[in-house]
């Protein structure tokens, strides 16, 4: 149908256009990741005027990236595990029991995801301050704040895609299950569960790349000891040389986890997104 | 089919799904409590993290929250409507450092919103039917979506850089448009430095979505529109876009939600040093609150930031609703 010649020309045009938006950038970290300092201080170049590895090496020692790799790990870890084992159960509630306050739960749940974050950030600093002045657990400057923040930025997201996904499970399956002697919480681990992996797959990949890429919090919740990714790759530019063969391979190198796993499950990931449509 | 209009395949849509009906519960001793106790980690949580420090932001900014009372909140003396005085009144620094900022966002979240869409678009069409090489296409076009935020700002930071980035390299160097090197993080281009950082993360986030969308119209309508003698514009206007609003509905409200409140892209583009044509309100807040440590006047600002924001999603849910009630 639309092999038109129009058609054809109007693809070539869109996609040559937006391949170059999207590459330039993508092509520029990589090049410069290999270049060495002289070459980023200097007027830019297209191609390294020699090939070196050692920003690579070298971005190891300049600030103590290390560190931050360990610490955005956990956080993202611990954060991604605790959510989607959290939204399980609270999508599973939403799909498979009708109760009083269910709507309020889901409306609410959804409605926090779109508050802008500027809007908690100070009240929720202000409230780990006085938890630790009057409990003396520490939330600011520590992993465990972090990780109950970040785990609680997906979980919304999390359960809205995860209660599409059980819906479209068929409930006569549960059913079977229950008589088959399983308490509910044996067909969730039996039936469900198995059934809607590629949507608990998605929903894990989101929650680590929502704790993996966060600046806001990050930026005011994080001391040196707890400093994450997001904001470490900023201590970079504070050194006396601005070593942006450094920054770009510490990018990169920081990118490819997260962009290996979403790009592995984005079938998954769309289709979760899409949940509802397709049932 | 028809179902398949009502839902809303984008990510945080704001309607919640369609309830089905269900069956009574064979075991209402059990089931009768078994739900909250599913739902108890995820409301303890919600409460602690998102519904209480709302409440509380609230109540701040209607005290004197100085830097004297941040570890000591119970002493601070009650302001009554003083922080959000000094917020709206623009005759003086702050308010109208505010105002500015509040200008330059809605420039910013438009302008971001129109093209993030329109790109999105574009290439969801043109990928819409089958060629070899369409799924490493559909792969590169999600790599800025799937990239860490602050790792794709800091390549633009770098290639916007006056001396030293790609921009000015091809601008003056390869196309010779301008003799003098023009700056983009400071100065007036910042916002056009913003936009173009922005849209490059976000338009991908559009097409994802609206690429999900597509794959809901039978490719037996455009063929009987084609026989019918329909070209490809009047296909478009006529076929894709009604059956793609519903998705529409919800991913132009999440972009300008995005784009309204977006932190990362002036923090890491600018880092401290915030030129005033690139003055985001979240950001704005945000230094200050943090230069100066007056959190009462921050979370005036915020609440304020909110109550825009519903008014706009309350007014875009009427309209919109009241229009396709009408359609």
């Amino acid at each position: 149908m639309r092999d038109t010649k129009g058609f054809k020309i109007y693809r070539a045009v869109v996609l040559a256009v937006l391949g170059l938006f999207v590459l330039v950038p993508l092509y520029v970290m990589v090049t410069s990741s290999m270049k060495p300092l002289s070459d980023v201080q200097g007027a830019f170049t297209w191609w390294p005027s020699n090939l070196t590895l050692d920003p690579f090496v070298d971005m190891w020692r300049t600030v103590p990236l290390a560190r931050y790799f360990v610490n955005s790990t956990i956080v993202s870890v611990a954060a991604t595990a605790f959510s989607v084992a959290i939204a399980i159960l609270a999508a599973f509630a939403v799909s498979r029991f009708r109760f009083r306050g269910r709507t309020v739960f889901s409306t609410t749940v959804l409605s926090t995801q779109m508050f802008p974050g500027v809007l908690f950030l100070l009240p929720l600093f202000l409230i780990f301050v006085n938890i630790n002045n009057s409990t003396g657990v520490q939330l600011v400057g520590t992993r465990l704040g972090l990780i109950i923040t970040y785990l609680t930025f997906s979980l919304p997201f999390s359960i809205w895609m995860l209660a599409g996904y059980f819906d479209s499970i068929p409930r006569e399956l549960d059913e079977a299950a229950l008589v088959d002697g399983c308490g509910p919480m044996g067909a969730l681990w039996r039936v469900v569960l198995p059934a809607a992996r590629p949507g608990v797959i998605a929903v894990a990949i989101y929650s680590f790349m929502t704790a993996w890429g966060e600046v806001l919090f990050a930026s005011v919740m994080t001391t040196e000891a707890n400093r994450t990714l997001s904001v470490g790759l900023r201590q970079y530019s504070t050194q006396t040389n601005v070593y942006w063969n450094q920054i770009m391979a510490a990018a990169l190198v920081v990118s490819i986890p997260v962009v290996i796993g979403f790009l592995l499950a984005q079938r998954h990931f769309v289709a979760g997104v899409t949940a509802g449509a397709v049932k | 089919m028809s179902v398949a209009t009502h839902e809303t395949p984008v990510t945080a849509g704001a309607t919640p799904r369609p309830k089905k009906k269900r069956g009574p519960d064979r075991r209402p001793g059990l089931s009768r409590s078994l739900p909250y106790l599913l739902l108890a980690p995820a409301v303890l949580l919600e409460l602690l993290i998102h519904i209480i420090p709302m409440l509380v932001g609230i109540w701040m900014s209607f005290v004197k929250l100085t830097k004297f009372f941040i570890a000591n909140w119970s002493a601070a003396p009650w302001a009554g409507f003083d922080n959000y005085k000094v917020a709206v009144d623009i005759n003086n620094a702050v308010g109208e450092g505010l105002l500015k900022s509040f200008g330059v966002t809605i420039i910013f979240s438009a302008v971001t919103l129109a093209l993030s869409w329109a790109l999105g678009m574009a290439a969801a069409v043109a990928l819409q039917p089958a060629f070899k090489g369409r799924s490493i296409v559909r792969t590169l076009f999600l790599v800025p979506y799937a990239l860490p935020a602050y790792a794709g700002i800091l390549t633009w930071n770098f290639m916007l850089q006056r001396d030293t980035g790609a921009v000015n390299h091809v601008l003056v160097d390869n196309l010779g448009l301008t003799s003098d090197r023009p700056f983009w993080l400071i100065g007036g281009n910042a916002l056009i430095s913003l936009i173009t950082v922005a849209v490059w993360k976000l338009w991908t986030f559009a097409f994802l979505t609206l690429m999900a969308g597509l794959q809901s119209i039978p490719n037996d309508v455009y063929e009987a529109a084609s026989v019918d003698g329909a070209g490809l514009v009047r296909q478009w206007r006529h076929i894709t876009l009604p059956s793609l609003r519903p998705v529409n509905l919800v991913l132009v409200l999440v972009l300008f939600l995005w784009t309204f409140s977006d932190f990362n892209t002036p923090y890491v583009l600018f880092g401290t040093a915030q030129p005033p044509a690139g003055d985001l309100i979240t950001f704005h807040i945000y230094n200050a609150s943090f230069l100066t440590w007056n959190f009462g006047s921050g979370a005036a600002m915020s609440v304020l930031l909110l109550i825009f924001l519903m008014i706009v999603t309350g007014a875009y849910l009427l309209v919109t609703g009241r229009r396709s009630r009408r359609a």
